[in-house]
């Protein structure tokens, strides 16, 4: 094995929480096939910081990458690539990591497997599980390409412990060559986390009846406990919520730690954006309701009543 | 001009899905439909064709009888002038680089200069073959949009990315479009036009038609392992009044799973 490259993503000079994630994962995974961790970062961040989560060297390829297009960064982890020459790569399940890495994967001629929500090590390799149909089915995904790559759900591994030194930074030059341009970028003004990578949300459907309510009950909330809204699509189609805050099949796939369902009834193709998470609280008058069967605690309650109450529970056990 | 759209015929959101007992094979009950995200690609290639007055190829790898039935109703019924359906017996195993490469062989041989895709396949989920296909042909791509404006040779779409952020981007065709949900309302087909569809051309070819062997479809990603999704804990109702319930959940989530 000549090891695991992570991709590690970051924003303004931050590593994303992904990337620990990953390397936390990745240390895990060489312990056990007795290789080595590497990162590749792409242009201007701390990458000796690094080293604090394991990797070993760190892939810094040059040049500004603050604005994104998928083929300069397929053209700027080909070249790291060809000079770590991993036998696997991991890299976050995000935007990037849905558009640019099968295009990698297609330039590297090689096999990938898509949002992992595990990965392991068996036989000499790295096999990653992942769900299909929406969540209704789980397969086991074997590479034979190499790298075989794999993109992770946020959220799917826990954050590792900072310890170990720097990581040697080797500085890799390629051309990256953009073929759109970014003329615009619009990004809510909001500072908690996106659904995608939230460790808590609080969810609002139908039940809410106008967007008035939706606003004064869900989003408080969802605030006292620095919770991600998200909506059923039933909210999201009366206009209550915003089709970014929709959960499910044709919405966000969410893996939080807690998720809290307000008066959703729990339709299949909610339960697929959201039925991975850690703990799930479901409130809904009717007893009957679907959701109640993934719940982890359930509560047979009209919303209005529960929200304001648990809303005061959650400040003052948080004050 | 030419437009391309590539529409994959999925089982339904509400299938349900039984692994074997093996876990080697799984069993899908349920009807299949062109997915959803590729009703959005089918429709942004009609509003295309009605602008530019030009034609529109659709492309589907992997044929059989409910699949073409499907592409007749839906895809040839709203307006797509042929159907090309690639069917070979060393498909059966491919992956999603397989599929691209045919995907991109095929696109090739007609000469579009755009291409619409779906942002995903809601069977396998995998979000892959769009990107590998621009990448394959040497195209620039833009996924997730839900705005798109083609002047001349030239677009400006706005993708929406992770975290609510959109971003407008510009660059010249030839390209592949991802359609997210919001890019447009997909109309219905009309009767009279699904029978009339069923007059226009569909051709199968197979792979070696398109320049192609079995080798190069041959899968480097297999899927195997089939199950269920991993089981949570059994849940529990909480009881008593909702003062009650309340304080009873902030210390369950506090002391019992440690979540707050
Ligand atoms: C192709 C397709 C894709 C879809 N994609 C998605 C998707 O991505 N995401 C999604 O969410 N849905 C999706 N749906 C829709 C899905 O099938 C459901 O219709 C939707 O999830 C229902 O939303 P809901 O639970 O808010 O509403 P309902 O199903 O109407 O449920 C409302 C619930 O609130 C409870 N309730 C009412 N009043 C109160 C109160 N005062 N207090 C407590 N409880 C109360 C009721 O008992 C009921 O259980 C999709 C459907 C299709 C066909
Ligand atoms: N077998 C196929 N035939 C035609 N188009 C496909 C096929 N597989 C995938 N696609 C296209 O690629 C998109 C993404 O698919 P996937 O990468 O499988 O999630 C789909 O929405 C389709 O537009």
């Amino acid at each position: 094995m000549s090891g695991i490259l992570i991709v590690a993503e970051h924003e303004g000079g931050s590593f994303k929480k992904s990337a620990t994630e990953l390397l936390g994962k990745a240390t895990q995974l060489a312990a056990a096939l007795g290789t080595s961790v590497s990162a590749v970062v792409l242009g201007d961040a701390p990458a000796a910081d690094l080293g604090k989560y394991g990797a070993t060297t760190v892939y810094q390829v040059g040049g500004d990458f603050s604005s994104y297009d998928p083929a300069a960064m397929t053209d700027a982890l080909a070249a790291a690539i060809a000079q770590a020459q991993p036998d696997v790569v991991l890299a976050p399940a995000s935007y990037a990591g849905k558009d640019a890495i099968p295009r990698l994967a297609a330039r590297l001629d090689t096999g990938m497997a898509t949002e992992c929500t595990d990965l392991r090590a068996e036989g000499g390799a790295v096999v990653g599980r992942r769900p299909l149909f929406a969540g209704k089915l789980y397969g086991d995904v074997k590479i034979s390409g190499k790298p075989a790559i794999f993109t992770v759900r946020a959220n799917s591994f826990s954050q590792p412990a900072a310890g170990g030194g720097a990581a040697s930074v080797v500085a890799v030059a390629a051309e990256a060559k953009a073929l759109t341009k970014v003329l615009e970028r619009k990004a809510p003004s909001s500072t908690v986390a996106d659904l995608t990578e939230a460790d808590r949300i609080v969810s609002g459907g139908r039940s809410l009846k106008t967007a008035g309510d939706f606003d004064a009950v869900i989003r408080p909330l969802a605030a006292s406990i620095g919770a991600t809204v998200g909506a059923s699509r039933a909210a999201v189609d009366a206009g209550m919520a915003h089709h970014n805050e929709q959960v499910g099949q044709t919405g966000k796939t969410v893996n939080p730690t807690l998720y809290i369902a307000m008066g959703i009834s729990g339709a299949i193709q909610h339960l697929a954006g959201m039925r991975t998470s850690k703990v799930i609280v479901a409130v809904n008058k009717d007893p009957e309701a679907p959701i109640f069967e993934h719940a982890t605690y359930g509560l047979v309650a009209d919303l209005f009543e529960v929200a304001p109450k648990l809303q005061a529970a959650f400040e003052k056990a948080l004050s | 001009m030419k437009v391309g759209l590539c529409a994959k015929v999925t089982a339904d959101t509400d299938a349900r899905l039984k692994a074997s007992a093996d876990g080697s094979s799984f069993e899908v009950n349920g009807k299949v439909v062109v997915g959803p995200y590729d009703a959005f690609a089918v429709e942004e290639a009609i509003k295309t064709k009605e602008k530019f007055k030009c034609e529109v190829v659709s492309f589907t790898v992997g044929g059989g009888d409910d699949v073409v039935a499907q592409l007749r109703g839906t895809v040839l019924a709203l307006g797509a002038d042929k159907a090309v359906v690639v069917s070979d017996p060393a498909l059966a195993g491919t992956d999603s680089l397989g599929v691209a490469r045919t995907l991109a062989a095929a696109i090739k041989k007609e000469g579009c200069d755009v291409v619409f895709c779906g942002k995903q396949a809601i069977d396998d989920d995998n979000v892959q073959v769009p990107a590998m296909v621009a990448e394959l042909l040497g195209w620039a791509q833009v996924s997730r949009i839900v705005e798109l404006e083609i002047e001349g040779t030239d677009f400006k779409a706005t993708r929406s990315m992770d975290g609510g952020v959109r971003e407008v981007v510009a660059g010249s065709l030839p390209a592949v479009f991802t359609a997210e949900r919001g890019l447009n309302t997909p109309r219905y087909p009309k009767l009279p036009a699904v029978i009339a569809a069923k007059k226009k051309p569909l051709e199968t070819p197979d792979l070696a038609a398109l320049g192609l062997s079995g080798g190069d479809v041959a899968a480097k990603a297999v899927t195997t392992a089939y199950g269920a999704p991993p089981e949570r804990p059994k849940g529990r109702k909480l009881e008593g009044d909702v003062d009650t319930m309340v304080s009873e959940l902030v210390r369950l989530l506090r002391e019992e799973v440690k979540v707050l």
